[in-house]
Formats: C-alpha cells, structure tokens, sequence
C-alpha cells in the first residue's frame, strides 16, 4: 500500500494521445471550412476565380489593403449574393447537426434527430399557413414564411414538453412518444392544407424540402444570435452531456442535476433548430447523420463530438448546396434531396468499412 | 469521516409504501451489509441514500444533514454508489468510463487535467482494471464492467461508498479480490461503507454489521454471529435452518438444504 503512495505508476498517455489526434481535427476542420465557404462562394453561374474570391473578402477585413483589383460586380455577386447563402448554409448545417448529436446524447438513442419532438412538423405547419394567409399580410420586415416556422416550431415543442412533464421531472420516453405522436397530427394537418392549397403548393413543397435560394444578409443576421448562442451553451454542457450517457440515476449519483441539464440543452437544442429551419425549411438528414459520421471517425466523447458536429455539418451542407444550385443550373435542386442522396452513400461506406460500436 | 444514518424512514414509488419505518446508522471505518431477499427493499435503501427518492416520513442523514438539502454535486463529493446493473454507453472507453467519476470535482467550465487522469489510473491500478483501459465498454464482459464501476466510485474519492450487488457479476476469486480491497480502504481511510449482498457468506466474512430487511422493514441488526442465525433465515427466506460456523474463523456460514421447496410457497 505504502510502496503505491509514494511512487505511483505513471499515467500513459492514452487518453492524451485520442485528445491529441481530436484537437488537430478541430483545427484542420476549422481551415477546411473557410476553405470551402470561399470555394463555394466562387463556384456559380458566373464563375469567380478562387484568388478573386479571397480577395474580394480580404478587402472588406477592416485592416489596411491595397485598392481593390476587381470589377465592382464582382464585388456584389461574392459579397451581396453568394457570401450570405453560404455563410447561412453553413450556420443551418452547424445547428442542426449540433441538435442531432445534443437530442442523441439527451435521449440516449441514436435515431434521435432535430425534429425528434415536433419542431420539423410545428415549423411545417408555421409556413404554410404563412404560404396561405392573404399576400395583405407579408408587410413585415421579414418574410411571414419564416416567422411563422419559427413561432410554430417553439409552439409544438413548448407543447411536447408540456405534455411530457410529470411533476419536476422531464421522463425523456414520454417526451419522445409525445413528440411523435403531436408531429403525426401537425403533418396530417400539414398534408391536407398542401392538398388544398391550389396554386401555392409548389412553393410550399419547395420550402418543405429546403432551399437556401432566397438568401440574404437579413436572415443571417436574424439566424446567428440563436445559432451562436445556442450553440455555445450546448458546448459548455458538453462533459455533464457525457456522463448522462451512463443513465439518469448514474449521472445524478456523479454530481449532474440532470433536470436542469435536460431543460437547458433542450431549449438550446430546440432555439437552434427552429431558427435554422425558418428560413430554409425542414432539410432532412444532416441532424441525423452527421454526429454519427463524427462518432465513427473520432469517437463518441462529447466534448468533442459537439465541436466536430458543429463544424463537419456546416462543411456538408455547404458542400451540398453548391450542388444544388449547380447540378442542374440554372434550376435549383431542393437541398434537402442532395443531403441524401450523396450523403446516405458515404456514411453508408463508412458504416461497412467500421464494424465496431460506434453509440 | 462521515455518519451515514436513516432515523424511522418510510418511503416508496407512487404511492405504494416500499420501505417502512427503516431505522439504522453506519459509522466511519465501519462496512455494513444489507441484506434480504429479493424485492426487500435493498436496493431502495441505497437509492434514498442518494437523495433519488424524497422520505415520506423520517429523515436521512449524511453527517447531520438531511440528503435533501445537499446539492447533487456536493453529494457526489459525500458518496459514491455502485449500481446493481450498471449500464454503460458502449462506445465509450473504460477510461473515459473511469474519468468520469471525476465529474463532481469539477467546477462548470473544468476539463480534466492531468491530476484527474492520474486519480482515474489508480483507480484503475487498484481493481486491476488498467488493462482494460483502451477497450471499448460494448467489448468487455460483465465482470470487467462491474471492477470498471467499482474503480470509477474510487476515483470518485468519496467519504462513503455504497454497494448494490457489487459481486453479482463475479467470479469467486474476483468476489475476495474486490471485497478485500473495499475492506481494507474501510479500513484506511476510515471510509464508510454499506454494501447490499446477496450472498449470506460474503456479508457474513466482511462485513462488521449486518442490517436484514425484509417487505421493507429491517427484521434484525447486529453482528453477523447476532443476525445470521437460523431462526432468522427461517423467517425472512423461509428456508430451513442450515447455518454453520465457518471452520477457520467461527463466524456463521449458510449452506443451502436442497429439495423441500418451502421457500417458494412461504413467501406467497
């Protein structure tokens, strides 16, 4: 006993050497996403050489430069057209992945996604009735669309919840099935008002699956507040997240208040994804798939799984944005086909080529 | 040093009263064993310990305190439980497993340093778990899972562990290796320890104090030679008298009757 006190074994540097390895992923994800916005930004129906890109960027970094060496509508498509569709895409991309992988961790269950507890269907049915109300209406600021998916959204999940609560505590199965069940209603409300809309149907079928087409610097500035600030309070939650793994009893025992952490993360989870979804509509597959994509190739501790998630999401989606204003250009792609259909293959891939457990 | 004491609790889940009237203490440096059947109200006991499940009547107490009024953080600082069944996400590792009995000595924004990582290899020294270390939870047996919560709850440094079954998933060597370990750190660090078994043997060769429960009432207290007696065995299992005394120290030993199926009968 004595002999273990006075020279204790030295500790290997296992776990160092995981959390090495993590770390320069964050970093290298970090260069690869500016990388890709300023790729992104280039690739379009007017193709903008990729030093022209960064220039045109560099230029508007309030550090002294030299005068600009590019044409004035350069200019305005990378910074007045493009810049802001990327910049939005990557902040949706980054919250719904970062949902996912906080709704996966909260529920223990790895077919958890954003729209788990309502928030696809209650931001759903937010905008169609915003497609449908007399045009009489659209005179505010932003588009009706997008505040009504956003009201709905926080309406159905504030509802879920309610539904859900027995005393002080949260019991995340209740949650679940009331989640499922309320979304069941809000779609088949949904689906008779798509049936009965005549001419507007297209639109909202649009909207349904996602599309970045109509964006600009006012919805980014409206999104990120919610975004950052959700996001950050999900990564500060990250280690208490981890131990709630364990199960609710074993957490409690190892010092979480896990009530509070479940209200905290699921309002930060459910701000993020409805401000993500309100201008863009209901895009599938990110939430769901990204934290497992991160979870495969760096493990399942979250205080890195949440940095991962939030950065690999924002690179997909980017990515698959471009392709879906270019594949078929001058048409757009709803994004949200693109998600799948090249992202379902991949982790696909990834599924087979790792047999191991991976949640 | 810290007073674990429950004075005249009666508690249970949804109204149905599952414990009644419970009254006993343990003390610093002592180990005391719960025992009972199954369904007895065991396992109960130490989940009220951990403030999961609010008294009807009565009141539990760590030092003094009601449990009710310690923050869960500070409580689990105080105590440290092994669960009967613990389930365990399966991609995590078992160091990380290990690090997290660190949690409740961090502050909100702390990760853990490398002061927190050499606790959780010595944790993992001590159960002869450190081989274990990279392993992936979803590949390791139920044995190695429960040495793994066992060194979790020491690297979780408390001043009282408490034990549901720590040796149901055990092998008998692995069951004196883990039990003698928790004895002597009883002992050391004058911790102090209740541990729920099932086993009459083992609660009778470790523990100082035995605590018998039965349909949620404690039928008997005391030293294992004062508690394990046939009378005692008689009414709680229904089983006939079959205790000895152990050739090589002369505390009691159970040793099983077979064939006349009282016990089943009896307890309906």
């Amino acid at each position: 006993m004595s002999s273990e006190r006075d020279s204790p074994s030295q500790t290997p540097p296992i776990h160092l050497a995981r959390w090495q390895s993590r770390i320069y992923a964050i970093i290298g994800l970090s260069v690869l996403l500016v990388f890709v916005a300023a790729l992104a930004a280039s690739v379009g129906s007017i193709k903008i050489p990729f030093l022209t890109t960064w220039q045109v960027m560099i230029s508007k970094l309030p550090f002294p430069h030299t005068a600009p060496a590019f044409p004035s509508n350069i200019e305005i498509i990378v910074l007045e057209i493009r810049l802001p569709r990327v910049i939005l895409t990557g902040l949706v991309g980054a919250a719904l992945a970062t949902a996912g992988a906080t709704y996966q961790g909260l529920f223990r269950n790895p077919l958890a996604d954003p729209y788990l507890i309502g928030v696809a269907q209650g931001a759903s049915l937010g905008a169609v009735i915003g497609f449908l109300i007399p045009a009489t209406w659209h005179g505010m600021g932003i588009g009706v669309v997008p505040l009504f998916a956003f009201v709905g959204a926080l309406v159905s999940t504030a509802i879920v919840y309610g539904l859900a609560r027995v005393g002080k505590t949260l019991p995340v199965t209740i949650l679940i099935l009331a989640g499922v069940a309320l979304g069941a209603l809000l779609g088949s409300i949904v689906s008779y008002l798509i049936i009965s809309s005549g001419e507007k149907m297209h639109g909202i079928i649009f909207w349904l699956m996602g599309s970045f087409s109509l964006s600009q610097w006012v919805d980014v500035k409206l999104v990120l507040p919610y975004i950052v600030v959700g996001i950050g309070v999900i990564l500060i939650y990250a280690r208490p997240l981890n131990v709630m793994q364990l199960d609710e009893e074993q957490a409690q025992q190892l010092g979480v208040n896990v009530e509070r952490l479940k209200l905290v993360l699921l309002t930060a989870a459910t701000l993020i994804t409805a401000a993500a979804v309100s201008f863009v509509g209901t895009i599938g597959f990110v939430g769901i798939i990204i934290p497992h994509v991160v979870r495969l190739i760096w493990g399942a501790d979250y205080r890195f799984l949440l940095p991962l998630s939030v950065l690999t999401g924002a690179i997909f989606l980017i990515v698959a944005d471009v392709i879906a204003r270019t594949a078929q250009a001058p048409a757009e792609i709803p994004i949200g086909v693109i998600t799948a259909l090249c992202g379902a293959p991949f982790f696909l891939y990834l599924l087979r080529r790792r047999k191991r457990v991976i949640f | 040093m810290m007073k674990i004491e429950m004075q005249n609790v009666s508690l249970g889940y949804s109204g149905k009263e599952v414990l009644k009237d419970v009254t006993f203490q343990v003390l610093p440096g002592e180990m005391v064993g719960l025992i009972g059947p199954n369904g007895s109200g065991k396992s109960t006991i130490i989940r009220a310990l951990t403030g999961i499940i609010p008294p009807y009547r009565g009141k539990i107490l760590l030092d003094g305190k009601g449990v009710d009024r310690i923050p869960r953080q500070e409580l689990a600082r105080m105590v440290g439980v092994v669960p009967q069944i613990p389930l365990l996400p399966s991609a995590f590792t078992a160091f990380e497993i290990v690090l997290m009995g660190r949690n409740p000595h961090l502050s909100f924004f702390q990760y853990e340093s490398q002061r927190e990582r050499d606790i959780a290899w010595r944790a993992m020294e001590r159960t002869m778990t450190q081989y274990l270390a990279r392993r992936r939870i979803g590949e390791l047996s139920g044995g190695e899972i429960q040495c793994l919560v066992i060194a979790r709850v020491l690297a979780q440094e408390t001043k009282a562990i408490l034990l549901d079954e720590p040796t149901a998933n055990l092998d008998i060597g692995r069951q004196v290796e883990i039990l003698d370990l928790i004895k002597s750190l009883c002992r050391e660090q004058s911790l102090t320890v209740l541990a729920a078994l099932h086993d009459l043997n083992l609660a009778s060769q470790y523990c100082d104090r035995l605590v018998l429960v039965n349909n949620g009432r404690v039928h008997a207290q005391g030293t294992p030679s004062e508690v394990i007696i046939p009378q005692n065995i008689n009414e709680v299992y229904g089983a006939d008298g079959c205790v000895y005394t152990h050739p090589a120290n002369g505390l009691p030993a159970v040793l099983i009757n077979p064939g006349n199926g009282q016990v089943l009968t009896q307890r309906r």
